[in-house]
């Protein structure tokens, strides 16, 4: 156990990846074996059943505290976090203990089923014997719930680091089926309970943003026109009867899309597809905001998937019949990929993306300003002798996206930035109105030049109303024009909209605050994409 | 308004009694000015060699317009003094800051008997409550030896006036050498002329190496935590010390790489310890948790009030990290 706080405190007081990563492989270097599994699972959301409820475990820390309820609950509110609430209040340890942490968790485990007066017995005894971090990681092993900033993408290259094995095969590994009390580390990381070998994606080729003319790359006959959807960019992987979905940040989220399981039965073995996981209604492309409900969940509930169905909408083919097929030029490539699609038996759920098929530049720029009406971002020009490469390269392949959205928002708060910027605040808060009241609408940190930071800077340090934690309250007086991607209805912020990817687009100085966009112009912007 | 003098007036006034030397409880500008003898050159460092000082001795007494007024240790930086007031028989003592635990350099807290007691409230609230600083001092020594090895410049954030000098001498034993900012220099050197024994460090100057920093210790004041100078270190790995450590946000708040819970201010059980030993009938409860912690010494039995004051409200003076409070500019030097 006290391995693992060491762990998390580390975890905690770093923003760099590598830092974190650092910290990860001399965890796994010197933990205790049997305790390894137990910290994937965790840090991956595999969550034992929660053994004592939130309700129980803050009475019997009050009670042990002797403190009045509202004390509780203004610490609570200072502090912030339950479980660290009382790791803080409670009496000092009288013993200390240094049990392993997955003997914890299996106590933890035990306790279910037991009656509230043996769990109250184990719990205050437990917090008699840790001290203050300890109790915290304690606490919040029973809830289960660490945020804590450790991605699955972070946890895998830091064992792939530690064991000098393949990040995908840890990939895969980890995101089988296993039990932390039933698999040694070790065959974990060999993927004893999964063949690795089979599930393996190709790096994915990407392309630059176009930075100029588009007739300036030639003959429109040389290029394929796509359109470029907005949404999870995916490689189907099918090999030796299994199927495999990776995201392009590598990740495995084959378990998040049911609708494409089919594959595993109507894909020949050794086959590899290259395309976008996209939300599909009646044959049309919904807007991210509706794909978004689908992502990075547990379980999938039905209504979910009857409000969100999946399509895949297939790009290229990287192998065939267990070749691969990366070396071959793009038509080539196409041809071969249009038979497979042909050859799938369910219709409609995995589909050819369709070629945009103009006889010149201007014709498809027209094309293209349209681009929002199928909820696409614009398109993509690829070269059709382009072989596949792997990452980013210049000149095969082109993203020529539309210009974004924009809304001109006021500055509310200010808070200071890091690195470089640590000095100047450069992190604002922007708001739109509605009616009377100004209401935040986004976030953002870049777009500014360093003159303009600057002066920004030195407007926040004169006309701070209210000095409230890092973050500064400050007149709405600068006007800002925000560039962002996309809309969507969020419970989780004030203004029950968010926007996708926001930035500073620019600063209008030639604009005052009475003169920004509303909530209802934006409410409106939302409707008319749904 | 018998006595005709103010203590840590936030607008100049004839006579300043001062409690200690922070800038948020000094302000420039008052005729005269009565503290310890070993808070006067902090306040010459600080404000001028033109000043008008009276100093007192702890215990030792004097009448102003017929107060008796008397100054006794409250633990809090070298030279920090409670101050205890009597006219016709009513004692009332005003703390200033002060913490009860001995830090091993600023003489030890000492309650004092008293009708109406003024509190201090920083950390009034349950949350906080502080771990013996040789326990801290050990952390820090851990840290520092981890940073070595990983090749990292440990560097030390913590306050020239109070909290610089104890962590020099409580870490002095761990046979680093331990170089300070000029800023904690400057006051060290007044200490040392005043007579405090202060273990040694070296000046930072731009002719010390950095491979020597990377081997010892070094302490700058939180003007410097976001600075470039940091930067030019080989690997500065920086510890911030402030009894806000002890909360995850607060840590988080700085983007420091450690946090130490030390501070210079009562923690609650110190709070409360120090309030009953004074048996004060009434007590009045000024910066910090000041709602919260007076309405939790009414429920005990104890009469409480808070007081609303400017102390520790401006950007210069207030402990590292607070939440609220991010801002540290400690000195303009």
């Amino acid at each position: 156990m006290k391995r693992f706080t060491e762990l998390i405190a580390q975890l905690e007081t770093s923003n760099k990846t590598n830092d974190k990563i650092a910290a990860l492989v001399r965890y796994f270097n010197e933990a205790n074996d049997l305790d390894k599994p137990y910290v994937i699972a965790m840090f991956t959301g595999k969550r034992p059943r929660r053994p004592v409820s939130t309700a129980l475990i803050k009475e019997w820390a009050i009670e042990l505290s002797e403190l009045p309820p509202w004390l509780f609950a203004e610490s609570y509110h200072s502090v912030g976090d339950l479980s660290e609430t009382i790791a803080l209040i409670l009496p000092p340890p009288a013993r200390t203990t240094d049990l392993p942490l997955h003997q914890w968790i299996n106590a933890l485990g035990d306790l279910n089923g037991k009656d509230d007066e043996s769990k109250k017995d184990f719990i205050v005894n437990a917090w008699d014997s840790l001290d203050i971090q300890e109790r915290f990681i304690f606490n919040k092993l029973i809830s289960g719930n660490f945020r804590i900033g450790v991605s699955n993408k972070m946890l895998v290259n830091a064992l792939a680091k530690q064991s000098h094995t393949e990040s995908n095969k840890i990939m895969h590994s980890i995101m089988g089926k296993w039990k932390p009390d039933e698999i040694s580390y070790q065959e974990l990381i060999e993927g004893a309970h999964v063949d690795t070998d089979r599930s393996w994606p190709y790096p994915f080729c990407l392309a630059y943003a176009l930075d100029s003319r588009p007739d300036s790359l030639g003959d429109i006959k040389d290029w394929q026109a796509e359109w470029k959807w907005d949404g999870i960019r995916g490689q189907i992987v099918k090999r030796g009867g299994e199927l495999f979905i990776w995201s392009r940040g590598e990740e495995l989220v084959t378990d998040q899309f049911p609708e494409l399981h089919f594959l595993a039965d109507e894909l020949e073995d050794g086959t590899v597809l290259d395309g976008e996981i996209l939300s599909v209604k009646e044959g049309k492309v919904q807007s991210f905001s509706v794909l978004q409900q689908r992502l990075n969940r547990k379980t999938i509930s039905k209504g979910q998937l009857e409000m969100a169905p999946i399509a895949f909408y297939c790009y290229d083919l990287l192998e065939l019949q267990g070749i691969d097929q990366r070396g071959k030029a793009l038509n080539i490539r196409r041809k071969a990929l249009i038979e497979i699609i042909k050859s799938i038996k369910t219709q409609g759920t995995v589909v050819l993306s369709p070629t945009v098929e103009v006889g010149s530049w201007e014709e498809l720029a027209l094309l293209r300003a349209d681009s929002r009406l199928n909820n696409s971002e614009g398109l993509m020009l690829k070269k059709l002798d382009s072989l596949y490469h792997s990452g980013r390269k210049r000149g095969d392949w082109w993203k020529w996206k539309i210009n974004p959205y924009t809304v001109d928002t006021v500055m509310i708060y200010a808070q200071k930035g890091s690195g470089r910027r640590a000095n100047f605040y450069t992190d604002y808060t922007f708001a739109v109105r509605d009616g009377e009241q100004l209401i935040t609408i986004a976030k953002a940190y870049s777009g500014l030049t360093d003159q303009e930071i600057k002066e920004v800077d030195a407007f926040v340090k004169k006309n701070a109303i209210e000095k409230f934690g890092p973050v500064r309250t400050v007149k709405p007086e600068l006007v800002f024009e925000i560039a962002f991607e996309g809309i969507a209805e969020s419970k989780r912020h004030k203004a029950g909209l968010a926007l996708r990817f926001p930035r500073i687009a620019r600063w209008r100085k030639d604009k005052k605050a009475t003169e920004i966009n509303t909530l209802d112009d934006l409410r409106q912007l939302l409707n008319s994409t749904l | 308004m018998q006595g005709d003098f103010y203590i840590d007036p936030w607008k100049p006034v004839k006579l300043a009694v001062t409690t200690h030397g922070h800038a948020d409880h000094v302000k420039w500008g008052n005729d005269a000015y009565l503290c310890h003898e070993l808070t006067k050159p902090i306040l010459l460092h600080r404000l001028g060699a033109e000043l008008n000082i009276q100093t007192l001795r702890y215990k030792e007494k004097i009448t102003i317009n017929g107060v008796k007024l008397s100054m006794f240790p409250a633990g809090h930086v070298i030279g920090s003094a409670q101050i205890r007031l009597e006219y016709k028989g009513e004692v009332c003592v005003i703390s200033g800051d002060y913490k009860v635990e001995y830090d091993g350099i600023s003489t030890a807290f000492e309650p004092i008997k008293c009708h109406t007691f003024v509190s201090e409230s920083t950390f009034g609230l349950p949350i906080y409550k502080w771990l013996p600083q040789q326990v801290i001092f050990d952390q820090i020594g851990n840290w520092v030896n981890n940073n070595q090895e990983q090749g990292k410049t440990s560097v030390l954030i913590a306050y020239s006036l109070g909290k610089a000098q104890r962590l020099i001498n409580g870490l002095s034993k761990t046979d680093r050498q331990i170089y300070v900012h000029q800023s904690i220099a400057n006051l060290n050197d007044a200490f040392i002329q005043a007579g405090v024994a202060l273990p040694e460090t070296i000046r930072i100057s731009p002719e010390i190496r950095k491979e020597e920093l990377q081997k010892g210790l070094v302490i700058v004041p939180p003007a410097l935590a976001d600075g470039r100078w940091i930067k030019t270190l080989q690997q500065a790995a920086t510890g911030v010390c402030s009894g806000w450590m002890q909360v995850r946000a607060g840590r988080r708040w700085r983007s420091a790489d450690a946090g130490f819970a030390l501070s210079d201010h009562a923690d609650w059980p110190g709070l409360l310890s120090a309030i009953k030993a004074t048996e004060a009938e009434k007590v009045f409860v000024t910066h910090g948790f000041t709602a919260t912690f007076s309405k939790y010494l009414n429920e005990i039995g104890i009469e409480a009030e808070e007081v609303k004051t400017q102390y520790g409200t401006e950007e210069d003076e207030i402990e590292i990290g607070a939440p609220g409070k991010p801002e540290i500019k400690e000195e303009a030097d």
